[in-house]
């Protein structure tokens, strides 16, 4: 079974909420990525969003741009990213990895020579930012083909003819972008949030989670109340670009970091 | 040709807005709202009379439409060959073909009573011509604009500061035209409910390709009746300057499907195709997907986006309207490319032949046209598209003439 499928579950059993972390890949440097998942991972994380950068991030904000800036300016590509999840698997084969990225750097490998090389990998699932259902109907046939999830963004402006649509082709979970915006925007309605989240709800079985706007604990939380997960970004970037401004090189440094932020919403889902 | 001549040119793009293979909408969710609204606004008024009506009288007592065909006598005695004719889209209002365009977008806008405009602009002519429109709509404005191209465009700058616009200087990528364009996304993304985006060229996400090439075949339209009117038969050749592609569609689209009409794209060479320093996707790259839609790009082997290099502003951008990349496929137009000197050479010889100062955009449909007179025979015609005047790129060739003014 699919490792998205398989946490879903287990976290429904709980009764536990997803907490969703969002990191680019090779930001600041290519040795910082590794370290950070596992961390990650030991302080609360249940599925790692690993951000691919692309030359143009048009649904980032300044926060996550400039991470794509930084992981581009030493060169890493869709291939490292592929490389990386094969090193992370090596010691831990169940937390579900997913990449976030946009269409050109996949295309450039081909789909189906991406999606060869992400199974080897042990990528579970891809959110592709600029492949609209309208447009993803060839990759995601294969990618379903190869049983691994397309996941879909919902946003506030989503016709219900939309959602339906994107209800009926998403896997793994539907990710619902909580403000009209770039990542990092900072105004969280959390009534509409609750809204749009319900009715989702009545389209489909999948879980619903909310990213977008989170910052803290708290607003992890009240989303989370809402909703099955959380996923948390642009404030772990801007954690690791304020060590990188600083000139801070360890790894562990970075690890530590991310780590106690972390820690601190697993607690607020949690109690 | 009998598989073109069977082509509906009018039909394309599908009701997906794809071109063969390129084209589409390629957004994040959030904008596919916005994408909606605009597609069913602009359907309800393509043919709406009173739309139209609106539209053509504008260009008319507001653009100064239409703009002459002109017979350039002494380009084409000196050059030998086929006759040049200039289609005169720098005697537009604003000195540039990009106003056809913004005064149709800035209609559609009204109609859906958003208060706020936004553009992105490379050369500063897009963002010039959004302005106006802007400043007599009485419309907020805020124009998108690369931090280098601020620097090598500041008259333009100015020019939008004047008419009342907030220029945003974009410090992202490399800074230019295509960085414009991603902030300009990501402001529309933001405030999509108050704010209608200006795309200037015939790139962008459907139904933005099909819309500005439709707004923009003014230019055609008029050619192709000047043409008839002037010489009593259709040109044998047309040559416009490809960035995104605006005025080339807009001359050729009205002609497409007149076989004997040939149709030469030039993109920008920069320092030569050879050296991967230009802005020549269709002759040196490879189809992806940037901007929203699929089309022929300029990026490296991990699919980045590359910086692209031209001497003018306005052709400096690593994609192209998909329409382009799929009349090159289907081998409907050729493009071809002209490099920095070639055009600078042009600029020069024409301003000093003909009293005439092309952009310098402009300047490398009018090089390719000169080689091409050349091989055709004295009665036969070529129209070429001068999509600007040069006015705005004085600075820039002084720089290159060592003078500082």
């Amino acid at each position: 079974m699919n490792r998205i499928k398989q946490r879903f579950e287990v976290l429904k059993q709980q009764g536990r909420k997803a907490l969703i972390p969002y990191v680019v890949l090779g930001d600041p440097a290519a040795d910082v990525t590794l370290p950070v998942m596992h961390a990650l991972v030991e302080n609360g994380a249940d599925i790692l969003e690993l951000g691919v950068p692309f030359s143009d991030p048009t649904a980032e904000g300044p926060v996550i741009q400039k991470a794509h800036e930084r992981a581009l300016a030493h060169g890493s590509s869709l291939r490292d990213a592929l490389t990386l999840v094969k090193q992370f698997r090596e010691t831990n084969a169940t937390t579900p990895v997913i990449l976030m990225g946009y269409a050109n750097p996949i295309e450039r490998l081909g789909y189906q020579h991406f999606i060869e090389l992400a199974l080897d990998a042990g990528i579970d699932g891809v959110l592709t930012v600029d492949l609209p259902p309208e447009e993803a109907g060839e990759f995601n046939q294969q990618l379903g083909e190869a049983g691994m999830e397309n996941i879909f963004l919902l946003a506030p402006t989503s016709s219900d003819k939309r959602q339906k649509m994107v209800a009926e082709m998403a896997g793994g979970f539907i990710y619902y972008v909580s403000l009209k915006g770039v990542t990092g925007a900072g105004n969280l309605d959390v009534v509409s949030v609750k809204q749009h989240v319900d009715h989702i709800r009545t389209l489909t079985d999948l879980p619903v989670c909310v990213g977008f706007g989170i910052k803290d604990g708290a607003s992890a939380r009240a989303v989370a109340d809402l909703s099955d997960g959380v996923v948390v970004g642009s404030v772990l970037v801007s954690k690791m670009a304020e060590l990188a401004a600083r000139g801070e090189t360890s790894p562990q440094t970075f690890s530590k970091a991310v780590s106690s932020l972390v820690a601190e919403m697993r607690d607020a889902l949690d109690n | 040709m009998n598989k073109k001549a069977s082509i509906d040119f009018n039909q394309m793009p599908d009701a997906h807005g794809h071109f063969g293979p390129y084209g589409g909408r390629f957004v994040s969710e959030t904008l596919i709202y916005a994408l909606d609204e605009l597609e069913s606004i602009y359907r309800s008024l393509k043919d709406d009379p009173e739309f139209q009506a609106q539209f053509d009288y504008d260009l008319a007592h507001y653009v100064g439409r239409p703009s002459p065909l002109y017979f350039a006598e002494r380009w084409t005695r000196e050059t030998g060959g086929a006759k040049l004719f200039l289609k005169r889209e720098d005697l537009n209002h604003t000195g540039a073909h990009k106003i056809n365009n913004t005064i149709g977008q800035a209609l559609l806008a009204k109609h859906t009573g958003k208060q706020r405009v936004i553009a992105e602009t490379g050369a500063g002519q897009h963002g010039v011509a959004t302005a106006t429109v802007a400043a007599r709509l009485g419309l907020e404005c805020h124009v998108f604009m690369g931090e280098e191209d601020i620097q090598r465009q500041s008259l333009n700058v100015y020019r939008m500061k004047l008419l009342g616009a907030t220029v945003v200087p974009v410090t992202s990528g490399s800074r230019t035209l295509k960085d414009a364009m991603n902030e300009a996304l990501r402001d529309w993304v933001t405030n999509v409910d108050d704010t209608f985006y200006i795309i200037g060229t015939c790139a962008g996400p459907h139904p933005y390709p099909e819309l500005v090439r439709n707004f923009q075949s003014v230019i055609g339209r008029e050619a192709r009746q000047q043409s008839l009117a002037q010489t009593g038969k259709l040109p044998d050749a047309l040559v416009a300057c490809v960035g995104g592609g605006s005025n080339a569609i807009g001359l050729f689209h009205p002609f497409l499907a007149d076989e004997s009409v040939a149709m030469y794209g030039v993109e920008a060479g920069g320092f030569g195709l050879g050296t991967g320093k230009h802005a020549a996707p269709l002759n040196d790259g490879i189809p992806g997907v940037l901007h929203g839609n699929r089309t022929y790009l300029m990026e490296d082997e991990n699919g980045q986006i590359i910086e692209t290099h031209s001497i003018s502003a306005g052709l400096d951008y690593p994609g192209v309207g998909p329409e382009h990349s799929w009349l090159k496929d289907i081998g409907r137009v050729k493009y071809v490319a002209i490099d920095d000197d070639e055009a600078m050479d042009a600029f020069r010889h024409l301003t000093r032949i003909e009293g005439i100062m092309p952009a310098l955009e402009s300047s490398h449909a009018i090089a390719y046209a000169e080689k091409l007179a050349r091989q055709m025979d004295p009665d036969q015609t070529i129209v070429v598209n001068l999509s600007g005047r040069g006015d705005k790129d004085i600075l820039t060739v002084a720089e290159i003439d060592g003078i500082t003014l």
